[in-house]
């Protein structure tokens, strides 16, 4: 491999990295809170990605020339805005009345939101693989040996640009404070006065928000979408967030990135067939010796 | 008590002439099931060879249907381009719906799962577009109209070193797909065997979606051209993806290109690329010309290579029904083997020992908006 080829796949793996690690926020959030994986989160992506396939054609028009990018902003914010009121909405209607029972059924019954949802979004959207419009022109940057597109230079710089939001919202804020306090201890965060639903509601809503712009953005660099889009990047992501320590903002990041240049060093070497099973296999070897993940402390289960 | 015999008495040949009356019915009808992708990522082949065959069905209940007037009736269902989805649709067609013999599909993955359960019920199938040599030899029973793709692997080798001069290629197949890796290495055993040499090999599964690592490996290898036998959803990706990574080098496929979704996916990128498939609208043939206005009158669109393969099929069946006299599954096995120089849309027709059809291919090029043909290659 030559050194212009190591950078090359290095870039591609970092911008891959990026959407595991936005995706991966959200999941570690809700797991960081609740302690709960919801499976769903894969498939609010893909509703992002279909947000803004329907919303591009109808809103672009409005904003010719140079308001281009103040419409693309507005796509972005509505859409995740929708994506945000529709995480809230899951969790008000299939987990909020499970909250009190075991946590194998609110989880069975997540993955019961997500196939709904998968194929819920076949039956309206249809099957077959839709090409999502060109919302930003997704260009080669320079002439180099070495190129990066646009698209890539946004997704990276949106996902470092929000997990600095992020980890300032739960870290400085009065409603992250409340946060780390449910996930703390519920029950004496609810004594001291802090509204759980309201927490968790936030939580959700933050959480398929970011699910949402990854979708849209990953759109941009990848061309084709489809119904089914968000059980492979969910479960990529997921991965992500065991693999950085799960219910750890940065590890989260951290493990998307991982993931990605892992994938991408093994899927441009002659293993290319094995790509998932490698970097699968990998992520197994560090979990073997450091099994709460990068960034994760260790717990014991208190009984 | 004597009121409930009575009913009872009726109720039994009142139930009887009833049925009676469906079975003569279904014995009027002749029913052929097909299984096709109507939906999922290679949704316009199911629903442009299905496109193809509801012409030739109307053509053929138009012209007095089979038999001695007997309606042809075509019961279609959806594998929605997933595997295990075409084995339960082949079931259901045979043991439900009774049909008397089978036309799908177009990937060669789906056709091999159905093949075995035609063979092994003694229904004969026809599969309009797969060229994986392999389908075939799941029994006597299973036919084509298309070529294979140690000919078509052949066609694009020959003009890769022919036309375009090339002396190195990579190569990039879609892992999923026996249609992809066999034809792969048709082209790789014609292309190195007369002087060519493949620089890289590399794989992706059907519905990735980023194909950069793959690609930055083969810009490394610098080939002179990169051969993807894959279909149009993920060429379409890979033909975008490549020329943002820099890539100018033309790219060749087969028949798994041959898509009104290509375009739409692949935007300008694939520009002055070609590929093979089995038919062009541009073919100036009466027969090709006919098939072309009659399918943009009723569709109100351009055939692509799969809408004549589903008429074919459906033509080549009611032919091989007329000369057995029957619907019977062996007699009409018999009577589609003895198919010679039938002259069909996408060629002449003639049914080899193996089963499959010997005709040509015609090489396409992306130039624009359009897909324009280049050159026919005869076998």
């Amino acid at each position: 491999m030559s050194q212009v080829e190591f950078f090359q796949q290095l870039i591609n793996g970092l911008s891959l990295g990026a959407f595991y690690a936005l995706i991966a926020l959200g999941y570690t959030m809700v797991y960081g809170v609740l302690r709960f994986i919801n499976f769903a989160h894969g498939d609010i992506f893909m509703l992002g990605a279909f947000l803004g396939y329907y919303l591009t054609p109808r809103l672009m028009p409005h904003f010719p020339g140079a308001l281009a990018a103040v419409g693309v902003v507005v796509v972005v914010l509505l859409t995740m805005a929708l994506c945000a009121l529709l995480g809230i909405l899951i969790e008000k209607l299939a987990y909020r009345p499970l909250r009190a029972r075991p946590k194998l059924t609110v989880l069975i019954t997540a993955i019961g939101v997500s196939l709904f949802l998968e194929f819920g979004g076949q039956f309206v959207f249809g099957a077959d693989p839709k090409s999502f419009p060109e919302l930003i022109e997704d260009r080669a940057l320079g002439s180099g040996a070495l190129t990066i597109t646009k698209g890539q230079v946004i997704a990276f710089v949106v996902t470092v640009l929000l997990l600095v939001a992020l980890t300032f919202i739960v870290k400085r804020t009065k409603l992250g404070m409340a946060m780390r306090a449910v996930s703390n201890n519920a029950t004496a965060a609810s004594l001291m006065g802090v509204n759980i639903d309201t927490v968790i509601s936030f939580t959700f809503g933050l959480g398929s928000a970011l699910a949402g712009v990854a979708g849209i953005l990953w759109s941009i660099t990848n061309t084709t979408i489809d119904p089914l889009m968000g059980v492979q990047q969910g479960i990529k992501a997921f991965t992500a967030a065991v693999l950085g320590g799960i219910g750890n903002l940065p590890g989260a990041a951290v493990g998307g990135i991982l993931l990605g240049v892992i994938e991408t060093f093994v899927g441009g070497s002659s293993f290319s067939t094995y790509r998932d099973a490698i970097a699968f296999a990998l992520l197994i070897g560090i979990l073997l010796f450091r099994p709460a993940g990068i960034f994760g402390r260790m717990q014991v289960e208190k009984v | 008590m004597m009121k409930p015999t009575l009913l009872r008495s009726l109720v039994l040949p009142l139930t009887l002439a009833v049925a009676g009356l469906f079975t003569a019915a279904r014995a009027q009808d002749v029913v052929v099931g097909e299984f096709a992708s109507l939906t999922g990522s290679e949704a316009t082949f199911g629903i442009n060879s299905n496109n193809g065959l509801q012409l030739a069905l109307e053509e053929i209940n138009a012209g007095g249907g089979l038999l001695n007037g007997r309606k042809v009736k075509v019961i279609v269902e959806d594998d929605q381009s997933k595997a295990g989805q075409a084995a339960a649709a082949v079931k259901k067609l045979i043991a439900s719906d009774q049909v008397i013999a089978i036309i799908g599909e177009i990937a060669s993955s789906r056709s091999l799962e159905a093949a075995p359960i035609c063979q092994s019920a003694s229904i004969p199938m026809i599969s309009p577009g797969s060229t994986n040599p392999t389908v075939t030899d799941k029994g006597d029973y299973i036919f084509r109209v298309c070529f294979i793709d140690p000919f078509q692997g052949t066609v694009m080798a020959k003009f890769a070193l022919d036309n375009l001069k090339a002396k190195k290629v990579a190569v990039l197949t879609d892992v999923k797909s026996d249609y992809s890796r066999g034809l792969a290495q048709f082209f790789e055993d014609y292309f190195k065997a007369h002087g060519g040499e493949i620089v890289k090999e590399l794989a992706y599964n059907g519905g990735d979606k980023d194909f950069r690592a793959q690609l930055t490996t083969i810009k490394g290898a610098n080939p002179d051209a990169i051969f993807v036998p894959g279909y149009y959803t993920e060429v379409g990706s890979i033909g975008k993806q490549a020329r943002l990574l820099g890539i100018k080098v033309p790219l060749l496929g087969g028949d798994g290109w041959d898509s009104p979704k290509l375009l739409e996916i692949a935007g300008n990128s694939l520009e002055g690329c070609y590929f093979s498939t089995h038919f062009s609208p541009d073919d100036q043939s009466p027969k090709v010309q006919d098939f072309v206005k009659k399918y943009k009158a009723k569709f109100n669109a351009a055939p692509d290579g799969m809408a004549p393969l589903g008429y074919d099929a459906m033509m080549i069946l009611a032919d091989a029904i007329k000369t057995a006299g029957t619907t019977d599954g062996a007699k009409v096995r018999d009577a589609l083997a003895q198919v010679k120089n039938y002259a069909a849309v996408t060629g002449n027709i003639t049914i080899d020992d193996k089963r499959n059809a010997t005709k040509s291919a015609v090489v396409l090029q992306v130039q624009g908006k359009a897909i324009k043909y280049t050159s026919t290659v005869a076998p």
